[in-house]
């Protein structure tokens, strides 16, 4: 028995290190205590307490209180068949340990002595609560558990036996109760409603033990109201209390996109008293009890409108069948939520609008930080919700060709709000105009028009769901992360980008440096082989480089590219477009050992010495360009020269050659009188 | 002359070769300035125009090359037309550098310089100019250097790789300045000082178009030329060197041609002006 007892210490010790046997550990633990008393049946009157017995074991004789005749009597055979036997009568009624016969009203028993864990929850909740309060209907331990008889939980004897639970509680939480008639309870008919549900089907009439009684979901001690955070009945908690047993059940609700985002989520999403009704819940399968079918008993009405505003309430069933939801086997009733299938009209429970982000939660949480989302928040009238970009009933998927979000209809999409003069358009501030036209054009436009549904679209670079202005630092379209959302598909192009001059990790700089649209713009991008990019880039660079830019156009490629001509070396022909460095960079296209080869690209044969062309010369720097300066004044100076020389000598000769004309006049006019001819036509001809 | 009766006789000044390499030149100086000064005033919308016109810059590279070779055609047709003729009527080259018909400046043209001065400030007579006077001279000379200085250049442009073989690549920016601002002053030169020396001095307005028809009435060449007059006079070979005078449909044409040069020179000199003073960048 030592042994055993040995072992049984042993197994409870192993097993209290890993937590979730403490139940084993508590049944083997009971099992030891009733062996113990099976084998020691005889032993009661020598049990301690027999000495009480003498007087309280008398059914008939039993002392009374002062003043009443109910015999304080104690069933000796019960107590000792409860699991406080082996305490003794003293082990709890502890003032009377030593006292003399007849001894004083004992105090109240205090169970936390012992059950400390459960006087702490219990005094926490809400029947602890009311106890302190001095609620005179409040129970306190006995209430529950019984006194001098009181057994483990598990025996079938237990007032708190799974199975007696309900009406443990149905004492006072039943119709007709002072407490049901005297204390705030917002749920009736609790006990009535339980034992129909299919929780109590399952406890009262079929035995099943496991089946949740009242404790099960309301905790045995910790009993606290559903507005309590702590509660296990709250709504964040109750999706947890349900899943206790419910562990699978996200597999049947497909709302549910990731198992633990019910316990997260538990404000966005539908907790599970919002579709089964606590006390109530009844084995049905919501689906199919509020089916499409008997929605469009009403909506396939084409007259149908909302009394409230005289909205149509139409819905049309071909568009509904086409959508991507329904081929889902998405049912009216998943979106339109807190329908109830009890009521004639199932949609008169209906309080709130479609909410998307029941299941696209991921996207809903996007949208909400966007700037769509934003507007939204503010009740902006303008701000697109789900349904205006993606529609309604006929919602498609993005693959499907007839879909709005369908890769060659985005533009259009986005257009409806965002084209020149539209609402968006209207009220935006910016830099970007004409944005639709402007990328209809561009190489993305042109490719998208063409059928290339993998080029970019608005929503490539903008994202669908977490659009935000450039400004804000989580816009993917914020400079900073500009280079990382063009290279989601120009990806070579990035890497070499990263590692130019104009990448803040190489060059160190901390003022803003070019990005992709900087060079490439935003919405207007052309092909860089074409006129328009190749004949803008040197004013683009210039931009920021505009001494060098300037001094391109005194030299012979600037002044050619001025005249439109495309195939003159461009900035980024010499210093190389991504991967541009800093010229003293050995790496660089224009460093000592690859500018020779640079050159040749269009110069076939070039050498070293041919390179030494100075690209940039001008004539203003006297310093870094010397013979180019001393050559521009040379010539000058003999252009001068040469002019003011030859200007004289013009001016000069004027009055003489005028005096002449007058002499050479009179001398014809002389002649043609003594010829008799016009002179004006003699003087004319030669 | 122009009512169809004997044709009149004129004194012939030019060979035919020599009126039609002067034609030639206009042509391709013309066609040089116009490609080349869109390139130098690549700045002002003119030049972009034009180049357009040109059928874009690329072609007007070539136009402008082309027209510099036959520029140097002429320029060596000169030489040969030289050299024949020194074996025709010159037994030395001393004598044609010297004989009284050379291009060559001498003292009398110092001469005749300083009495022209004289003559502007109304402190003598109009000297007696012989066959060539010293801007005629000044003028022809001028092409020498501006061939040699714009052609040198200009080929070291058209091939840079292969020159730079031998000069620094440097000596390109150089050569571009050299080539473009010589070709400016040769422009601005025969289209403003030039234009008014031979073509529209008051007496000779609206134009002179000896150097196309090769002819000038004796009239004038007593008046212009007296001294080659006088020895020609003297020399009794005034005859030999005088022939019939063009239709006036000839006349006519070349007149036409000469006034589509001059309004091209001047508009030329408007746009010099309008990108030097008021564009320059």
């Amino acid at each position: 028995m030592a042994e055993r007892k040995m072992a049984g210490k042993k197994i409870v010790r192993e097993n209290k290190r890993r937590t979730g046997w403490g139940v084993v550990a508590a049944m083997l633990l009971g099992t030891l205590f009733s062996l113990r008393l099976l084998e020691r049946p005889v032993r009661a009157a020598d049990a301690p307490g027999s000495e009480c017995l003498a007087c309280h074991g008398d059914k008939s004789g039993a002392p009374t209180r002062p003043g009443s005749k109910v015999p304080l009597f104690v069933d000796g055979k019960k107590f000792a068949t409860s699991v406080h036997a082996s305490f003794g009568c003293t082990g709890c009624h502890a003032d009377l340990e030593g006292k003399d016969f007849p001894h004083d009203k004992p105090a109240p028993v205090k169970c936390g002595t012992c059950h400390s864990n459960e006087q702490e929850l219990y005094a926490k909740s809400l029947h602890g609560k009311a106890i302190a309060r001095g609620d005179p209907l409040a129970p306190r331990c006995v209430t529950c558990h019984g006194n001098h008889d009181i057994v483990a939980v598990k025996d079938q004897r237990s007032a708190v036996a799974p199975l007696k639970v309900p009406f443990v509680c149905g004492q006072c939480h039943q119709e007709g109760t002072p407490v049901s008639r005297n204390r705030q309870i917002a749920q009736d008919n609790i006990l009535g409603n339980y034992s129909e549900s299919i929780h109590g089907e399952a406890l009262l009439k079929k035995g099943l033990s496991v089946a949740p009684n009242c404790a099960t979901c309301h905790t045995a001690h910790s009993i606290l109201p559903h507005t309590d955070p702590a509660s296990s009945i709250n709504r964040k908690n109750i999706a947890a209390t349900c899943t206790k047993c419910h562990s699978q059940i996200e597999t049947v609700h497909r709302k549910i996109i990731r198992g633990e985002l019910w316990e997260k989520q538990a404000n966005v999403l539908p907790s599970c008293p919002d579709c089964h009704q606590p006390h109530k819940i009844r084995n049905v399968f919501y689906d199919m009890g509020m089916a499409n079918a008997d929605c469009m008993r009403c909506h396939a009405n084409e007259k149908l409108r909302r009394a409230r505003d005289g909205k149509s309430m139409f819905v049309n069933v071909d568009e509904v069948a086409h959508s991507v939801h329904s081929k889902k086997g998405i049912a009216c009733s998943q979106c339109h939520s807190e329908v109830n299938a009890s009521h004639v009209r199932p949609c008169e429970t209906i309080t709130k609008g479609v909410d998307c982000t029941s299941c696209h939660d991921e996207i809903g949480k996007l949208y909400v930080t966007s700037i769509h989302g934003q507007l939204n928040g503010k009740n902006d009238p303008n701000a697109p919700t789900c349904k205006e970009c993606h529609g309604t009933h006929g919602i498609l998927s993005k693959q499907d060709p007839q879909s709005s979000t369908f890769a060659v209809n985005v533009p259009n999409l986005c257009a409806r709000c965002h084209r020149e003069g539209n609402k968006a358009a209207v009220r935006y501030t910016g830099t970007q105009h004409e944005i639709i036209s402007n990328y209809t054009e561009s190489i993305h436009g042109t490719l998208l028009k063409n059928g290339l549904t993998v080029t970019a679209t608005c929503t490539s670079c903008h994202t669908a769901h977490h659009i935000l202005p450039r400004s804000d630092p989580a816009s993917s379209v914020n400079a900073n992360n500009v280079p990382n959302t063009c290279g989601q598909c120009h990806h070579g192009i990035e890497e070499q980008f990263e590692n130019s001059i104009h990448s803040k990790k190489i060059s160190g700089y901390s003022k803003p440096l070019p990005v992709c649209n900087d060079c490439h713009t935003a919405h207007s991008i052309h092909r860089t082989d074409e006129n328009t990019f190749r004949l803008n880039v040197m004013t683009t660079c210039g931009r920021c480089h505009e001494k060098i830019a300037e001094t391109y156009f005194e030299t012979y490629h600037g002044k050619v590219s001025r005249l439109g001509y495309t195939k003159a070396a461009k900035c980024y022909d010499c210093h190389g477009a991504h991967d541009v460095l800093a010229v003293t960079d050995p790496r660089s296209h224009l460093s000592r050992a690859n500018v020779a080869a640079t050159c040749a690209k269009c110069h076939a044969g070039a050498t070293r010495r041919f390179a030494g062309y100075l690209t940039h010369a001008t004539h203003h720097d006297p310093k870094k360009y010397p013979f180019v300066f001393y050559t521009f004044w040379g010539m000058t100076g003999l252009l001068l020269g040469t002019f003011v020389i030859g200007g004289i000598h013009t001016l000069l000769w004027l009055p003489k050659a005028f005096q002449m004309r007058r002499e050479l006049r009179a001398a014809e006019e002389k002649s043609a009188e003594e010829h008799g001819k016009s002179p004006a036509k003699e003087g004319t001809d030669v | 002359m122009s009512n169809g009766e004997t044709p009149e006789r004129q004194f012939v000044r030019f060979t035919r070769l020599q009126r039609a390499l002067h034609a030639c030149m206009i042509v391709s100086f013309i066609t040089l300035a116009m490609t080349g000064l869109t390139l130098k005033f690549s700045y002002t919308k003119w030049a972009a125009i034009l180049s357009h016109l040109f059928g874009g810059f690329e072609t007007a590279g070539y136009i402008h090359r082309s027209a510099a070779v036959v520029m140097v055609g002429v320029f060596v047709t000169h030489l040969v037309d030289l050299y024949k003729l020194k074996r025709r009527e010159h037994s030395t080259w001393r004598s044609l550098v010297l004989g009284p018909g050379s291009m060559v400046p001498n003292r009398r043209d110092l001469t005749e310089l300083l009495e022209t001065l004289k003559w502007f400030i109304g402190r003598g007579e109009r000297p007696a100019y012989g066959r060539w006077t010293y801007w005629e001279k000044f003028d022809y000379f001028a092409v020498f250097w501006g061939i040699a200085v714009i052609g040198s250049t200009g080929l070291t442009l058209w091939f840079p790789v292969f020159f730079t073989r031998f000069i620094p690549g440097s000596f390109l920016n150089v050569a571009t300045i050299v080539h473009s601002d010589e070709a400016l002053l040769a422009t601005g030169f025969i289209f403003t000082v030039h234009f008014f020396n031979t073509h529209l001095r008051p007496e000779k307005f609206p134009m002179d178009i000896t150097v196309f028809t090769g002819r000038m009435p004796l009239e004038e060449l007593k008046r212009d030329k007296p001294r080659e007059y006088e020895a020609l006079v003297a020399a009794g070979k005034l005859d030999e060197n005088m022939g019939e005078a063009y239709q006036p449909i000839v006349t006519r044409t070349i007149r036409a041609f000469a006034w589509v040069a001059l309004g091209l020179g001047f508009s030329i000199t408007l746009w010099i002006i309008y990108a030097v003073l008021f564009a320059y960048q």
